[in-house]
């Protein structure tokens, strides 16, 4: 089960076997979407499957996230999503009206995210599996002009930013679960943040330098794969950190770690210092992009390591995900 | 009051850590322990230590009721699960600890059925939903988590719900610190006293630390001020040449503990004659089991358990490190075989354990790249 928590587990599965085996020829860290060039045309791909229970929960459902995933891994890749394919694998006895719902849902949140969907698959598998459904998102991107991300330039004293507040689409999951006493205002995040990446590209295109969208396994291992990547140091300022208090309240109540849990619906971006103003400034202007913050910067040690500074001014390490945050006893 | 923000407030820990630089005599070298897994792991994530003086050293004590139980217990508990048609409910901090043949989480890949509750009760409930099935509630903690265990069995007897037994490994914490000081490799000069069994059994069970011991000990709470206050008590005792409990965590913990809780406890539990502890060895009187009248739905009762001793490996220096002999960098294991993905001991994944906590928040800041690579 750790190995699909997005953690240290996942990254060796998909180092370890499946890189080596299916492309022995990539060169360079794994990213969110592949970049490749058909006849001259460069373009992105990327795919995602969407594995979550409940289905419905505050703020969206599987179909949204299907949708909105897809749609971010091609943002962060510096891509924008044109069309998508769609598989679903359904389990006998699923409800028609929960299956058109999320068709409905599917519906609404491509035409939001300006992509089409084109093409698709349906199984049906025994009752008892897919936990009602499953569903695979494929989807193709043209390039954004004007960004230049190469993780190569990262360099000390780049800064890192994050698009908005974290942890409100993990903390609303475990909650909506209903296996805690635990109430709380909170929906999830979920949202295409191609409209926020394309005003960064306009405002700091040539500045930006990394992106990735924290899904499972949190802000931390995002960060941790990026130190690991380029063996700097990721030096973040905990009081930075934008956060609703719920899901402040929820995480010491259960002893989680916010920087753990996962977001669909923001991003981070490490950004040349001379262009971290302006990126800020331009996505602050953008409705849903009031909370993007400055939340720490790039130096040389700890050497590929995620720093914290508490409010105190001391520190501590953040690891990547090890497992599924599990909440703890006393 | 939020009763967090404030005891975060960062003017208030600046100013408190200045008071303890200020109270520190630097002739001195202080060895303080915190008993409390709970306390060693809130020093690790507020780096507490860089705000400390050189010569203030923090000694993680054995507080830490899922790393003190021998393996062979755990082997026990999933021994029983491995039954038919019964389901292993714990707390979700048990679920990583490794027995012989796995952990929870592995046996639950495995097949067994293996759920994560949030309380006893959660337990008892899954029980009465599952008229077929058996539901054995592994149940760990001192005496902050017994009470719960006590009103659930009671519940229990009082619905007489068959199909639901508890595996007890409620342990105390007095003869836990008792064994530290009577340890000849340990050499304290006062403790931080553990803040939520306080809640529970008062601050009257420390007295004889300081009358017999003559050690100061400041029952403390769990947020950066509590901690850093409670040092600044610690610091004037000894100063003053006095030694005395005192309780930092009145908002929560009442001078003469929790008489229902313990109340409830007295119904249900009797004192094991001895109990091992994993580095302590055996200690009398210093673990519950169910009382004759409980004894439905005592899971040693119902189900044959195979009771063996399990020895932890010997290269692993788990014993040391639980007395505050060893901190988790200095045994050898620590980051190369026994790491939060493969832990040799509980310490390593329990949320309350120091090595984990070393590990998770500390270590890295002087490990090399090369050592990073090597514990991925």
């Amino acid at each position: 089960m750790a190995h699909g928590a997005g953690g240290k587990s996942s990254r060796r599965l998909v180092e370890g076997l499946f890189a080596p085996l299916l492309y022995p020829d990539s060169a360079g860290p794994l990213t969110d979407a592949a970049q490749l060039s058909i006849e001259g045309t460069r373009i992105a791909v990327t795919t995602d499957s969407f594995v979550v229970k409940p289905l419905q929960f505050p703020g969206g459902s599987i179909g949204e996230l299907a949708v909105n995933g897809t749609v971010n891994d091609l943002a962060v890749s510096g891509a924008r999503a044109e069309v998508m394919t769609v598989t679903y694998i359904l389990e006998a006895g699923l409800a028609t009206e929960v299956l058109e719902a999320e068709v409905r849902a599917m519906a609404s949140a491509a035409q939001r995210a300006g992509v089409q969907i084109v093409s698709g698959d349906t199984k049906v598998v025994e009752h008892g599996k897919a936990d009602g459904m499953y569903i695979t998102t494929t989807g193709i991107g043209s390039l954004i002009h004007g960004m230049k991300i190469d993780p190569g330039l990262i360099r000390p004293g780049d800064k890192v930013l994050v698009s908005g507040p974290i942890g409100d689409h993990g903390v609303t999951i475990l909650l909506a679960r209903g296996e805690l006493d635990l109430e709380a205002e909170l929906t999830s995040d979920t949202r295409s943040v191609l409209p926020l990446v394309e005003v960064l590209a306009e405002a700091s295109g040539p500045g930006i330098r990394w992106m990735r969208d924290p899904t499972r396994g949190g802000v931390a291992t995002s960060l941790n794969e990026l130190a690991r990547d380029c063996g700097l140091g990721i030096v973040i300022d905990e009081d930075a950190i934008p956060m609703h208090d719920a899901v402040r309240g929820a995480c010491e109540l259960l002893g989680l770690d916010p920087l753990h849990i996962a977001n669909e619906g923001q991003f981070l971006a490490v950004i040349a210092p001379e262009y971290s103003d302006a990126a800020v400034n331009a996505l602050n202007l953008l409705p849903g992009g009031e909370d993007a913050r400055i939340i720490g910067t790039v130096c040389e040690h700890p050497a590929a390591a995620v720093l914290v500074m508490t409010s105190y001014g001391g520190s501590r390490i953040i690891d990547m995900l090890v497992g599924d945050p599990l909440p703890r006893i006393c | 009051m939020k009763f967090v923000d404030e005891f975060r407030e960062r003017e208030l820990v600046t100013r408190t850590a200045e008071e303890i630089r200020r109270l520190a005599d630097p002739a001195r070298h202080y060895r303080f322990m915190e008993v409390c897994g709970g306390h060693t792991h809130a020093i690790y994530r507020f780096g507490l230590k860089d705000l400390l003086p050189e010569n203030i050293e923090l000694i993680h004590g054995p507080g830490c009721p899922v790393c003190v139980l021998p393996m062979g217990r755990i082997d026990d508990g999933l021994a029983i699960a491995q039954q038919d048609g019964v389901i292993f409910a714990a707390f979700g901090d048990m679920m990583r600890v490794p027995g012989t043949t796995g952990s929870p989480l592995e046996h639950k890949a495995r097949g067994m059925d293996v759920r994560i509750v949030y309380s006893p009760s959660d337990a008892l409930k899954l029980a009465r939903g599952n008229p077929d099935k058996h539901v054995m509630f592994f149940a760990i903690g001192f005496e902050t988590t017994a009470p719960s265990t006590a009103l659930t069995l009671m519940r229990a007897r009082a619905q007489d719900v068959r199909n639901f037994s508890v595996f007890c490994n409620h342990v105390t914490i007095i003869p836990a610190i008792r064994a530290i000081l009577d340890s000849p490799d340990m050499r304290l000069d006062a403790f931080i006293g553990p803040g939520h069994v306080s809640t529970v059994i008062g601050c009257r069970p420390y007295e004889w630390i300081v009358k017999e011991e003559r050690k100061p000990i400041v029952i403390s709470g769990f947020e950066p001020l509590d901690m850093l206050q409670s040092i600044v008590m610690l610091l004037r005792q000894l100063q003053s040449g006095e030694a005395k409990v005192e309780n930092q965590y009145r908002r929560v913990v009442p001078w003469e503990g929790n008489r229902a809780a313990l109340k409830a406890m007295a119904e249900v539990f009797q004192l094991r004659p001895y109990f091992e502890w994993r580095g302590l060895g055996f200690i009398s009187q210093s673990a519950l089991r169910m009382r004759d009248a409980f004894a439905k739905w005592d899971a040693e009762q119902r189900f044959e358990v195979p009771g063996v001793r399990v020895t932890d490996p010997k290269a692993a220096q788990c014993g040391e490190v639980l007395k505050g002999v060893l901190k988790p960098h200095q045994c050898k294991l620590f980051g190369h075989e026994c790491t939060p993905e493969h832990p040799i001991g509980a310490l390593m994944v329990s949320s309350e354990g120091s090595c984990a906590a070393y590990y998770n928040y500390e270590h890295r800041k002087t490990a090399t790249a090369t050592m990073l690579s090597q514990a991925v």
